[in-house]
């Protein structure tokens, strides 16, 4: 439903988005990943309509951005980033301005915003305005207004962002029940997200897509994948530094990382050679050695080592 | 409430991909929000009671509505170049400086609306708002024709001219106001920008040039007066050129706040 062909855009002599190419289908959530500044604002503002592409095209429901905004606005919902409304209305008053400015009219009208209203749970501040808003409140105006009109793609700018904990579970709640019906973009640079709404992300840094797959596939880039994580009883650390041996001795084993001794208990990172599954041998090990485990579990990846490796490595190469 | 749980709802309640709302039902939505949008603060309220003081203040004290002993509102239409000058900018300030600093620029221009319709909504509104102000002068033109026998239709052209003349401060008003976030500075550029247009035609402006500029120039300039041609409309003299004057200049100006508002997007 969104297609993005090597989208380029520049201020001046610095380009800030620099061949972006996706695409995204219904059902989908697309997770934009990246530091700020890094260029998801400005695609996503090339999507809607807003910026104009230096180059590239961004084709939304058949319809090209550069030669239909009109369409293409149509059938977008879009939350810009920080939610912004008009702060001297209402709720009530401003989802009829969008609905006006949408086209919608009479009982249509009056039977979408009732449905949005009760789907984001607005009805207790209809009448106030929004400036006396809470930020949780402003933000599921600006959903509201987003939603209005079941728009086929949904476009949000860091929707969680400066949400408390039970508001940004209930924003992703809400995420996950449209997502079967709509392709979804948002964008965050809070990791947990990912996991938490979408089905695939994509890491862009300095204007380039650097890493583009499922949550698993970015996972599977660290270099924790598949390492494991050994937590075991220990009296004195003459013990810790003999199990630490006899585990990089282990084959497949690159190493042993973040030892730590505490209480009485020994935690060990066993790094994997090029991914390979070590668990059977280190839990092996373990019984044939007679160590007490507390725990014993594989790392599936972590996210913010792979978000960190894509975003900075390249950045030495990049600015010299 | 009958509000209906939404979430597994497959079949929406309207079609799909309705058709696009064509351009006036955009401008009008956008012009009744911005309409609105006066009197939700008290801007509004100020404006048209500062407004309706200071012309009173000037028709009678300053103009000699009485002492001038005729049946007409020469008096006070005389003042309405001057008051525009201060007021109107202060209507026009906030058109687009507000929408950017609040950041709901982005969220106009992503609605299913032109810039154009965007502009001329927003634009209308503030003339609209000028208008209700001018209409409220109404007991001014109910005394006069209590005390005598005015020709009526030399104030309905005196109205004319003086909302033609609020149509010019505005739109040149609503190009300053896409300038800048700051409304303080939209107000000031703006002020300075229309006393030119007022003035342009006289000793002020005209000695600036004089001294350089070749005569084709000056007569150009001087052809920009506000002040001559709302005179001559204010006294009954209906010309078509001033009318068109008017209107190709608020055109002008709404065409520019269109370029400037949409060459300052990214910003």
């Amino acid at each position: 439903m969104i297609e993005i062909k090597s989208l380029v855009k520049q201020f001046g002599t610095f380009t800030a988005v620099d061949g972006v190419s996706f695409s995204v289908k219904r059902g989908e959530v697309l997770g934009f990943l990246g530091p700020n500044g890094a260029g998801k604002s400005t695609t996503m503002k090339m999507i809607t309509g807003y910026l104009t592409p230096t180059s590239g095209s961004a084709i939304v429901c058949g319809h090209d951005v550069s030669k239909d905004p009109l369409a293409v606005k149509q059938r977008i919902g879009y939350l810009p980033e920080g939610a912004p409304a008009y702060p001297d209305m209402t709720p009530e008053s401003f989802l009829n301005f969008i609905a006006s400015i949408r086209g919608l009219h009479g009982a249509a009208r009056r039977s979408r915003i009732d449905e949005v209203v009760a789907h984001v749970h607005l009805e207790g501040v209809m009448r106030q305005s929004i400036d006396t808003l809470s930020k949780g409140y402003k933000r599921r105006v600006g959903l509201a207004q987003a939603l209005l009109h079941d728009p086929d793609v949904l476009i949000m700018d860091e929707p969680t962002d400066g949400l408390d904990p039970n508001q940004k579970h209930e924003v992703r709640t809400l995420i996950h029940e449209m997502a079967a019906r709509k392709a979804i973009v948002l964008s965050t640079h809070i990791l947990e997200e990912v996991d938490a709404v979408c089905t695939r992300a994509i890491v862009i840094a300095r204007g380039k897509i650097v890493a583009d797959g499922t949550p698993e596939m970015l996972r599977a880039k660290s270099r924790y994948h598949h390492a494991v994580a050994i937590t075991i009883r220990a009296a004195n650390s003459n013990l810790v530094g003999a199990a630490r041996g006899e585990l990089q001795r282990l084959s497949h084993v690159m190493g042993v990382e973040d030892a730590t001794l505490n209480d009485g208990h020994a935690s060990f990172v066993v790094m994997t050679k090029s991914g390979a599954s070590i668990v059977g041998d280190v839990s092996q090990l373990a019984r044939s050695k007679g160590w007490e485990v507390d725990e014993l579990r594989v790392e599936p990846g972590r996210l913010d080592e792979v978000f960190r490796t894509l975003t900075t490595t390249r950045s030495a190469g990049g600015a010299a | 409430m009958s509000a209906i749980p939404a979430p597994a709802q497959s079949t929406p309640a309207f079609d799909r991909s309705p058709p696009a709302p064509s351009m006036l039902a955009g401008t009008l939505a956008i012009m009744k929000r911005e309409l609105g949008g006066y009197f939700l603060t008290p801007v509004a309220y100020v404006f048209i009671v500062i407004f309706l003081f200071v012309t009173g203040v000037f028709t009678f004290q300053l103009g000699g509505f009485f002492e001038a002993g005729q049946a007409n509102l020469r008096s006070f239409f005389t003042f309405h170049p001057w008051l525009y000058l201060f007021l109107v900018p202060a209507v026009s300030m906030r058109l687009w400086s507000e929408e950017r600093k609040t950041g709901t620029i982005e969220l106009l221009l992503t609605l299913p609306v032109s810039l154009g319709a965007a502009v001329i909504g927003k634009f209308l509104a503030a003339w609209a708002f000028t208008a209700i102000a001018l209409v409220l002068t109404f007991p001014i033109w109910v005394t006069v024709n209590y005390l005598g026998k005015p020709d009526n239709g030399v104030i309905v052209a005196g109205y004319l001219g003086s909302l033609l003349m609020a149509g010019g401060f505005l739109a040149i008003g609503s190009a300053i106001s896409a300038v800048t976030r700051n409304q303080v500075i939209a107000f000031v550029i703006t002020v300075v920008v229309c006393f030119a247009f007022l003035l342009s035609g006289f000793p002020p402006v005209m000695g600036f040039l004089s001294g350089w500029a070749p005569q084709p120039i000056l007569d150009a300039v001087a052809s920009f007066s506000f002040l001559t041609r709302f005179d001559s409309i204010s006294r009954g003299v209906i010309d078509l050129r001033d009318i068109i004057y008017f209107v190709s200049l608020i055109a002008t100006f709404l065409f520019a706040t269109v370029v400037i508002v949409d060459a300052k997007k990214a910003g």
